[in-house]
């Protein structure tokens, strides 16, 4: 495996700057964002190298579990953050922090127990990244499967309401914008799944191969956290979108569009 | 032996900006309410078919609302919004199939089942979301202006077809109309909504056949 030193770095980063430089002369604001979004990526990227580094010193199930919440945390807000019309109040964050937790979690901890069977189980050098990959994964997911339900109620609320009015349930009147919402949630990693290797090669495994792992090791790698993510995706998205659906209606199954923030 | 309790009845319901509203209603009553635009009358049938969070309590044969299961209360109670939706892509698939329709009996005829939603007039859309909502057979009728976008002669058919239902179903009826001569031709009772509350009004030369 060929070291990267900061040398290195510094001339891939002169790809960066002369990319700004060009977006300047075309008079487009992007070059400021670039820099900030490449000089975060820099910072934040050491900055986890660094608390891995401690982490891996130090395997205690207590900095592993501090870490995995400090990650869910976080992931939850950009759930939150990036609906349109989310919920109101803590549901908002809730909702969405609530079906990663019960997706990435659950299948984190099953792939760690049941299939990778490390000693202890969790051991942060698996532990972080697949947890890392699932969350910001089911992250997409389950963000963009709420967007869509809690667009398309506030959208399509005098259909929902008049079949509310001809005597269907709530369930009812809501059941195909659910099927859509979980539909949008699902489709990029199917995708994903479905284009893998003929059209991309996936980070994860080109990282791996570039770092001296055998290419069929890396693929071994690659088909189980494809497998991993679509299962905490679906999961993720189906539980977001069931407890979305539940919050839009009130225990007399009205539809509830006040329970949402405007835009 | 006791008397049966009404079909509807109102106690003292209240929303923002309406209310507190008291009514009884018995089986043929056709009830009409009219005022201006913002009086709150869409919003009072709302709070009766249990669509809105309202306070007080409103009663179908004796039994409030709250005992009854909502898409339960909702199909005994029916409202007919004065805007109808429709969510399928030909208008026959929002009907079912067991129920007899008798759409000459409103101008139209059951080759209309077939077309596409989006080919529908608005007075057509109208009729059609009328004889979808009969077809669930409610006991209340909660109607939001149903003869807005239809001529003389097919308001003529929807009335005479809502009366129909009625009598023949012992239905009763809330019927928000902004047409005198309507409310003339179709109530047995009459009020006007002004600042969210009822006022009950006289009927003229009342012909009205219970």
């Amino acid at each position: 495996m060929v070291e990267l030193n900061t040398i290195d770095l510094l001339i891939a980063a002169m790809l960066v700057v002369v990319l700004a430089l060009m977006s300047i002369r075309l008079q487009s604001n992007i070059s400021r964002q670039l820099i900030i979004a490449a000089v975060r990526t820099a910072v934040q990227l050491t900055l986890i190298g660094l608390v891995l580094k401690v982490l891996f010193e130090n395997v205690t199930l207590g900095w592993v579990a501090l870490m995995a919440f400090f990650m869910l945390f976080v992931a939850g807000r950009e759930v939150m953050m990036r609906q349109e019309r989310r919920f109101k109040g803590w549901w908002g964050y809730a909702a969405g922090t609530f079906s990663m937790f019960l997706s990435s979690f659950a299948v984190t901890v099953f792939a760690l127990v049941v299939i990778l069977g490390n000693d202890p189980w969790y051991a942060p050098q698996y532990a972080i990244p697949l947890l890392g990959m699932l969350l910001g994964n089911t992250m997409n997911g389950i963000a963009i499967s709420m967007d869509r339900l809690t667009h398309a109620a506030w959208e399509q609320r005098h259909i929902i309401e008049a079949r509310l009015m001809l005597g269907e349930t709530s369930d009812e009147a809501i059941s195909e914008y659910r099927r859509q919402a979980v539909r949008s949630g699902m489709i990029p990693i199917i995708n994903a799944m479905a284009a893998a290797g003929i059209v991309s090669l996936p980070g994860m495994m080109t990282g791996q191969i570039l770092a001296g792992a055998l290419p069929v090791d890396a693929v071994k790698y690659q088909i189980l956290i494809m497998f991993l993510i679509s299962a905490g995706t679906g999961l993720g998205t189906l539980a977001a979108v069931k407890i979305g659906a539940r919050r839009l209606f009130d225990d007399r199954q009205r539809l509830c569009l006040d329970r949402l923030r405007e835009p | 032996m006791s008397k049966a309790p009404p079909l509807l009845q109102i106690n003292r319901l209240r929303r923002l900006m309406i209310g507190p509203v008291s009514l009884v209603l018995d089986e043929g009553d056709c009830l009409c309410i009219s005022g201006a635009s913002g009086s709150g009358k869409s919003l009072l049938l709302r709070a009766i078919a249990d669509l809105d969070p309202h306070e007080g309590q409103v009663l179908l044969q004796g039994v409030p609302a709250e005992a009854i299961a909502p898409e339960v209360w909702r199909s005994r109670v029916g409202l007919l919004p004065p805007e109808s939706s429709w969510w399928l892509p030909r208008v026959k698939n929002h009907f079912r199939d067991d129920m007899p329709l008798l759409l000459e009996q409103i101008g139209m005829s059951d080759s209309i089942l077939e077309q596409p939603v989006a080919r529908l007039s608005s007075g057509e859309r109208q009729r059609l979301a009328l004889m979808r909502l009969l077809s669930h057979r409610p006991q209340v009728l909660l109607l939001d202006e149903p003869t807005a976008n239809l001529d003389p002669v097919n308001t003529r058919r929807v009335e005479s077809m809502i009366t129909g239902y009625r009598r023949a179903h012992k239905a009763a009826v809330i019927w928000v109309s902004h047409d005198v001569e309507q409310v003339m031709r179709v109530a047995n009772r009459y009020y006007e909504m002004s600042k969210g509350e009822l006022q009950p009004q006289e009927i003229e030369g009342q012909q009205w056949l219970s």
